[in-house]
């Protein structure tokens, strides 16, 4: 039957994906856990990572927050529901928008830096080369990335929840003709711990996830510059892909009982 | 022999799929001695080399370094080996990331623990070993010539003082002017050092220059083995054909038709 064997063939590539996949991070995070832990290259990574990440982020969510509260109020004006505005915006942006659009922003500027910068050092042999000045790449190249993105993302999408819910604000009071103190009250009224705190989680795996892929599209690139763009646009299309999977398996986790 | 040899490789089989790059290499590196491995494109010269480091794992014979077995070392026998060799790769292979005395210091500092301030005084003394004045030590690698990024490679390889050198195709793309002067450093360096010595080439002038001995690999085996001084009067024909760079010969080319 030559028109199932394709798709038996793309199952198998796909199955051993999963594999190698698994086994990298595996690895990651057993050298995660043993010395010798680099923690200049950690700081240097958070500061590539995180610090200059947030302006990104800042717009996105920013923007993201202002349209919220928008259309919400369009929408919620047709049952009479605009006081609901201020709710759903500080709602949404923690559990869902502020995760999963600095995720996804993320993903694209930092995972691709990290998958062009090692997927050049491997095609240059510069791995190769720490390897024989007595240095493992997965505790050199690898662990501090994974570690900077696990401990920034939560802290930048915190910024980014504070951010767009600031956006809802500036629309609701300055367009929408909210009073500023009830707007602000309503913000906090209905949020609960947990929905800042899921989010924060989910910054998390999404950080572990977008610094993993950047790291393992990158190591394992071959065939030169052709080879590194490949690797490039791997590690932002399955980050992102994974990003929107795993958010939903977070959330079900979080929310349903 | 086998047993005083610094690096001994027996029967070794690399292949990758269906296609078999080694098909049996056996070699010895005595204490002291430099070897040079020449050959043509694609017959497996830097694959033997990958496998001697341990960045590829061999399909089966053995690898000894010190007598003590690669092929099943466990990491700690593995990174003693790894901390008494330099290597200098083809491209050079800096840290683009570091300037140029971190990548000559790298061994010193994140292999042996030294402090950078006194890795840095020991890098800029191994920059002057290479005859590189160190108001280049704080520039970007890629700031530099192609045989300068050379010479910071070697300078970086001597750096940790090693027992073992492995130099791959320590000439190739510079120019041949500059390709000397890399020789006679190669030479200098693995001398002072009493290095044994393992160089991938197909550069006749550098193998002349640098080796004690020449080892030609053909069709993932060992066909000819020698002290340097007889590559001229052997009679291996596949020898001479590559010493004279003829097309005509018995060595089969990676060619359709001229």
């Amino acid at each position: 039957m030559p028109i199932f064997a394709p798709v038996g063939h793309m199952f198998l590539t796909f199955l051993a994906l999963v594999g190698r996949v698994t086994v990298f991070a595996g690895r990651t995070i057993g050298h995660m856990v043993t010395p010798p832990i680099y923690f200049r290259l950690i700081f240097k990574q958070m500061r590539e990572i995180g610090y200059f990440s947030l302006p990104v982020v800042a717009m996105t969510t920013l923007f993201a927050g202002m349209v919220l509260a928008l259309q919400s109020y369009s929408g919620f004006s047709r049952f009479s529901a605009e006081s609901a505005v201020a709710t759903v915006v500080v709602i949404s942006m923690t559990r869902e928008l502020g995760p999963v659009l600095a995720g996804l922003m993320v993903a694209g500027r930092v995972g691709a830096a990290i998958a062009a910068e090692i997927g050049t050092m491997r095609v240059t042999e510069q791995i190769d080369a720490l390897v024989t000045l007595s240095t493992n790449p997965f505790k050199y190249l690898v662990v501090p990335r994974v570690i900077a993105g696990l401990i920034t993302l939560p802290v930048l999408v915190l910024i980014g929840d504070i951010i767009g819910v600031m956006g809802g604000y500036l629309v609701g009071v300055n367009k929408l003709g909210f009073n500023d103190g009830s707007y602000i009250r309503n913000t906090f009224q209905y949020l609960e711990q947990l929905d800042v705190v899921s989010g924060l989680v989910k910054a998390a795996v999404f950080g572990f996830i977008i610094t993993l892929m950047g790291c393992y599209h990158g190591y394992h690139s071959r065939g030169g510059a052709q080879g590194v763009g490949q690797a490039t646009t791997n590690a932002v299309v399955s980050s992102s892909i994974l990003i929107l999977i795993s958010n939903y398996i977070v959330t079900e986790l979080f929310f349903t009982r | 022999m086998s047993t005083t040899a610094k690096i001994s490789l027996r029967n070794v089989h690399k292949g990758f799929g269906p296609k078999k790059v080694l098909q049996g290499v056996d070699l010895d590196v005595a204490p002291g001695e430099s070897v040079a491995i020449i050959g043509g494109s694609g017959t497996g010269k830097s694959v033997t080399l990958k496998c001697v480091l341990g960045l590829l794992s061999p399909d089966q014979g053995s690898i000894k370094v010190d007598g003590v077995e690669m092929t099943t070392a466990s990491q700690a026998e593995r990174d003693a080996m790894l901390a008494k060799t330099g290597m200098l790769f083809q491209g050079a292979a800096l840290f683009d990331s570091l300037t140029v005395w971190e990548n000559v210091a790298f061994g010193l500092i994140e292999g042996q623990g030294m402090k950078p301030a006194k890795a840095r005084d020991l890098a800029i003394a191994r920059l002057e070993d290479v005859g590189l004045a160190s108001d280049i030590a704080n520039m970007s690698p890629a700031s530099l010539s192609g045989g300068m990024q050379k010479r910071v490679g070697l300078a970086r390889a001597i750096a940790t003082e090693p027992e073992i050198l492995f130099f791959d195709e320590p000439t190739t793309g510079i120019d041949p002017i500059m390709g000397d002067v890399i020789n006679d450093l190669i030479v200098k360096c693995t001398r002072e050092l009493g290095a044994s010595a393992m160089t991938i080439t197909h550069d006749m002038a550098s193998a002349r220059k640098i080796a004690d001995r020449v080892a030609m690999l053909y069709q993932g085996k060992i066909i000819w083995d020698g002290p340097v001084a007889d590559i001229d009067t052997s009679d291996n024909p596949y020898l001479q054909q590559f010493v004279a760079g003829d097309i005509e010969g018995p060595l089969e080319l990676d060619l359709k038709h001229l």
